[in-house]
């Protein structure tokens, strides 16, 4: 499947957006998140950004006050994952112009559509950044 | 609940309001959000789309970011994304992919004409919403309705909208195998389109397809080559070079073609990610073309030196994965690894202590451990923990492969123990029991090492350590031969502080206790009996009775005990008593030597140190015999029995000394030497497979039920009252006498129940174990290979005893000569029996479906296209060709395929299989027929190919084992 899910979490441990790709119960979703963010948000920056959990790899990297944490398969690039979040990161940046947790926030469905555009069943699809914008600035223009 | 009215509607919050509130909500956030539901709730009802959405997006929201359960909204998300607007489609969506559980949200199928309509719009923003949605909640049904949408969607002209189309189609693949044989070839078909972001999709799909089953997809393996040589786009290159690690090992030969443009890419790209994929293909599919790995290993020292932790650590991950097969690789990077066993990064320092251990060999084990301690003792508990841990695994892998010096190990092991942290009891117990059994000249020192480990009051603090002080004293009380002062063993077994132990350890302190108190007297008698011997051997030279006193000492003579005479009283090297050590114990001169170096040293028992030492037994385990824990009780109790045993026969010893032929006394004798004799018998290693092999006895049922059981019941209820009221009669006449006395009255129960077990056993004599001589040792310890009990069971165990019994032979004689001591191993390898597992994999019916698929339409398209190619360019022929070749060579791979699918799958027969098989049948006939039309166009079309055409004429006439790539490839 690739990726597994996406989160964003702020440093105090808050999800600030959640998307699995297969389902999960809620109670799963909690505890999954609990153990994620107990693992990650304790590292510090010099440490590696990829840590083993459960039977799969998470690959993070921190922006500000928010984490970006993607969960993939083991056999994974963990390098090309990281390259995915920072184009996830600057495709917000683009749109939302020096993207904030706030943004993301108030513009959640937003931040699902554009990785809609990006993921489909754990693959990444899509790459650039004026594409994955396309139908959000659509959806602009319409309300 | 009444349904909302318009004000309403006029005066609904939006989901901004509602985040507002949320962030500004003083108290409990669960108060604010149960009153937003109330809202959304009545909302939701709302007839007016808009009141619904904004409803429904406030609804999602909660349910992402804080879990509220939004199940019973799936009917209006259902409800809303049939509305016109895209936009509260989107909503609608939306809420139905982060919430519907597709296996149990049963309103999804009132979806599927929606998602039918949406996905046949022509607004390709409406496409791509229903593939996303279809994507979260599709389920087997949902898939099989929607295929024929998303295969016309597979050609759709726009870009966004086909890539996502082949995304999804790997999910219906999943759900619905049979969507594989409409949509497979259309599929391959677009790995050819000049897109690369559609290449790239279907490449990621095929990409998961194999890593679940790679055989089917080796005949793309010319396209994905192409791609591989083609590409400059890193995310395809990535994707590709996964796929080509899992074709590698099916197919030897890809490798020559593989590695030139896979090192070509290592050595162009800028891309870290990329170079690591190269890396990383290279180190494990191409580990065998030096060249690429040097390459590889440049890559790695590159990243290793590196400042970001990220490519350090991956660089250490790509050393684990190469040092297997090129172990120099990591030799040049030692420095770095050794370093990074302190790195901040706890990911990192683990990858290294991996490394570290891929070093081990022989020769540096002890430096190795010396450095690894040293960390050990620096680190925090975890990583501490994961050193020692990986220090066990390492050294005894294969049965101690790489441990010469057992010595060395067996105080490594005791120096582990007093590590502060140290948490790996466990373990370390297993491993200081096992090389008792197995490692015959490690005993000294394991007997030393346990020794220092049970008189040290500071282990008792730490309870990860008891258990390694229950081996301390397993094995102290095992091989006491070897002890040199056994009196101190038995104080330190019984120190008060063992009252912290737990009631299982503290059974075996005391067992152990027995073992040595037994032992030391016996030794003792034994010695008086020589020292008797000696001293009135003068005597008896004149008194001319020198037969009987060496008589005395062969009376039952007991391997270990009487070479312990000869080595414990090296000074009066009595003639009869050399002889009769030498005379039946040759097999033991290795054992007797190490005695009489050790025991030279050993101080002379004295019969006051006898009695100070049965004191001390009596009152530290006095108050034990009263213990609830029955193990601690019966074993104090045998203990004390043992201590009343000896006073009786030191007593009779300081009397009658004179008077040596006393029966009594003998007999008391006879019992000391039986127990001591019981108790240096050998124990060895047990195969842990070893009872599955001992056969069911002829005529026994294991499962049958119990029922013959109740006559056995009834037969001790039919006795019960007889023998009881025997025994009552007994005690009745007895609490006539002393009715009070409560301990007469306990004794009679006891004979009263002995009575009835000696009954029962007469008996039902088959039901019981056969009485041994040898007292099991507890549980917890692998059950020794009991020689005796061996005998009566059956041939096979027979034949194991004599294995082991012959694998230790020869032994003895390589010690002469030992660089390594022996270490007993099973013949039959020491691994945990591993039954033999039915490989069933769930995506045999995708692979079944793949099969199908490339064997039908290959031949199909091929013949078409043969014949446009008649305009085209050499290389489509050349194409064309290979096409016919994968083909052929498909038929028989599944055919292939299917004997082996036959042989394999016992259960997965079904029904749907069957039908596979028939239609795989048709089409191979058609298929020959097609093959052969190709094969005449081919000629007529090239004659220069002739040698190509009989190389494909041959791999269609050999019964191909493995699918064949086309020789064009190689």
């Amino acid at each position: 499947m690739g990726i597994r899910f996406i989160l964003m979490v702020n440093k105090q441990g808050q999800t600030r957006l959640a998307q699995y790709y297969e389902y999960l119960t809620l109670e799963e979703r909690r505890a999954l998140e609990g153990e994620i963010v107990r693992k990650c948000l304790a590292r510090n920056e010099q440490q590696c950004s990829f840590v083993e959990h459960r039977n799969y790899k998470i690959v993070y990297r921190r922006y500000a006050s928010l984490f970006f944490l993607v969960g993939v398969d083991n056999d994974e690039n963990e390098l090309a994952i990281l390259e995915f979040i920072h184009l996830l990161v600057e495709t917000m940046d683009r749109h939302f112009g020096n993207v904030c947790e706030l943004d993301i926030m108030f513009h959640l469905e937003k931040a699902h559509f554009m990785l809609e555009e990006m993921v489909m069943n754990g693959c990444i699809v899509e790459t650039s950044k004026a594409n994955i914008l396309t139908p959000i600035q659509l959806m602009d223009k319409a309300s | 609940m009444s349904g909302p009215t318009l004000l309403d509607s006029l005066f609904q919050r939006s989901l901004e309001d509602l985040i507002k509130g949320l962030r500004l909500y003083v108290g409990d956030e669960s108060t604010f959000i149960s009153k937003s539901l109330d809202e959304i709730r009545r909302e939701i009802k709302s007839t007016d789309p808009q009141t619904k959405s904004i409803a429904l997006q406030k609804l999602t929201y909660l349910h992402s970011i804080h879990g509220v359960d939004m199940s019973w909204a799936s009917f209006h998300a259902i409800e809303l994304s049939s509305s016109h607007s895209l936009n509260f489609k989107r909503i609608a969506y939306l809420a139905a992919s982060l919430s519907f559980d597709p296996s149990t949200t049963d309103v999804i199928l009132l979806l599927t004409n929606q998602l039918r309509k949406d996905l046949q719009s022509p607004n390709s923003h409406e496409v791509s919403l229903a593939l996303n949605a279809l994507y979260f909640i599709a389920t087997p049904d949902l898939a099989r309705d929607l295929t024929p949408e998303v295969f016309i969607l597979l050609n759709s002209n726009k870009g966004s909208t086909r890539k996502k189309a082949i995304a999804l189609i790997l999910r219906l693949f999943e759900l619905y195998p049979d969507s594989v044989r409409v949509c497979f070839k259309r599929l391959v078909e677009n790995l050819e389109n000049s897109d690369p972001g559609i290449v790239s999709a279907v490449v990621g799909v095929f990409c998961e397809l194999a890593r679940n089953e790679a055989k089917s997809y080796l005949p793309l393996a010319p396209e994905f080559y192409k791609i591989l040589v083609e590409s400059r786009n890193n995310w395809l290159l990535i994707k590709v070079l996964k796929i080509f690690v899992e074709l590698a090992p099916l197919e030897p030969r890809l490798g020559k073609r593989l590695v030139e443009p896979i090192c070509d890419h290592l050595k162009r790209t800028g891309a870290k990610s990329l170079a690591f994929e190269c890396v990383r293909t290279i180190v494990t599919s191409f580990s065998e073309y030096e060249f690429a790995v040097r390459l590889a290993v440049e890559k790695i020292k590159e990243f290793l030196n590196d400042d970001d932790p990220n490519l350090k650590y991956l660089g250490l991950q790509a050393l684990t994965i190469v040092a297997p097969k090129h172990l120099w690789a990591v030799m040049e990077n030692k420095d770095f690894v050794i370093r990074s066993l302190s790195d901040a990064d706890a990911n990192i320092k683990l990858e290294a202590l991996q490394l570290v251990l891929a070093m081990v060999s022989e020769d540096n084990v002890m430096d190795i451990c010396k450095v690894l301690i040293n960390y050990a003792l620096k680190s925090d508990p975890e990583f501490c923990n994961e050193i020692l841990g990986c220090i066990l695994l390492a050294c005894s892998r294969n049965v101690y492969e790489i441990i010469v010096d057992f010595d060395w190990y067996v105080s490594l092991l005791g120096e582990m123990t007093r590590i502060p942290h140290c948490q790996k009891g466990e373990e370390i117990e297993k491993q200081l029991v096992d090389i008792g059994m197995r490692v015959k000249d490690a005993r000294p020192q394991l007997v030393r090492v346990g020794r220092d480990l049970l008189i040290d009051p500071a282990l008792f603090g730490n309870p990860f350590v008891h258990r390694i002080l229950s081996a301390a004293a397993w094995v102290s009380g095992e091989y006491v031969r070897f002890s040199k002062n056994p009196s101190e063993l038995v104080e330190a077994l019984l120190q008060p502080r063992t009252s912290l132990l737990p009631s299982s350890i503290k059974a075996v302190y005391i067992q152990s206790a027995f073992k040595v108190l037994t032992f030391y007297v016996h030794h003792y008698i034994s010695t008086k009996g020589v020292i008797t011997s000696a001293s009135q051997g003068v005597e008896d030279l004149m008194h001319g009775r020198v037969q009987e006193n060496p008589q005395f000492v062969r009376t039952g003579p007991v391997a270990d005990s009487d070479t312990d005479d000869g080595g414990l009283n090296p000074m009066m090297l009595h003639r009869p008593v050399r002889d009769v050590s030498v005379e039946s114990f040759e097999d033991m001169s290795v054992a007797h030597e190490w005695l009489s170096s050790t025991s030279s040293k050993v101080e002379p028992i004295t019969e006051e140190s006898i009695v100070s030492i049965l004191n001390f037994v009596e009152t530290t385990l006095g108050p034990l015999s009263g213990s609830h824990d029955v193990e601690i009780l019966e074993r104090s109790r045998n203990v004390l029995g043992l201590v009343e045993l000896i006073r009786e026969e030191l007593l009779g010893y300081l009397v009658k000394r004179e008077e040596d032929n006393d029966k009594g006394q003998r007999k008391t004798h006879e019992m000391i030497k039986l127990i001591a004799e019981a108790f240096s018998e050998e124990l060895g290693p047990v195969s842990a497979s070893s009872q599955e092999r001992v056969p069911v006895p002829e005529g026994m049922v294991l499962n049958q039920n119990l029922a013959d059981l109740d006559a056995i019941c009834g037969d001790l209820g039919l006795h019960i009252p007889t023998s009881f009221s025997f025994g009552r009669s007994i005690s009745s006449g007895k609490d006539d006498v002393t009715m009070s006395d409560l301990q007469s009255k306990e004794e009679v129960e006891s004979t009263e129940s002995t009575s009835l077990l000696a009954e029962h056993r007469k008996r039902h004599g088959l039901y019981y174990l056969q009485s041994q001589k040898k007292e099991m040792v507890y549980d917890d310890y692998p059950p020794a290979n009991d020689l005796k009990t061996g005998n009566n069971a059956d041939d096979e165990a027979d034949d194991l005893v004599k294995l082991t019994e012959q694998s230790l032979f020869p032994k003895k004689k390589a010690n002469q000569a030992k660089p390594r001591p022996v270490v007993v191993k099973l013949d039959d390898g020491d691994g945990p029996f591993i039954p033999a597992k039915k490989v069933e994999s769930k995506d045999d019916l995708i692979s079944g479906a793949v099969r199908d698929v490339l064997l039908g339409d290959e031949a199909t398209t091929s013949s078409s296209r043969t014949k446009k190619s008649d305009k085209s360019s050499s290389k489509r022929r050349q194409k064309d060709k290979l096409d016919i070749d994968k083909s052929s060579v498909l038929k028989e791979d599944s055919k292939a395929l299917e004997n082996s699918e036959l042989e394999n799958a016992i259960l997965r027969r079904s029904k749907r299989h069957s039908r596979g098989k028939e239609k795989k049948h048709r089409s191979t006939a058609k298929d020959r027929d097609e093959h052969e039309e190709g094969d005449k166009q081919k000629v007529s079309h090239n004659h220069g190919k002739h040698k190509s055409r009989q190389r494909a004429d041959v791999a269609l006439t050999l019964a191909a084992q493995s699918p064949v790539i086309p020789d064009f490839l190689l």
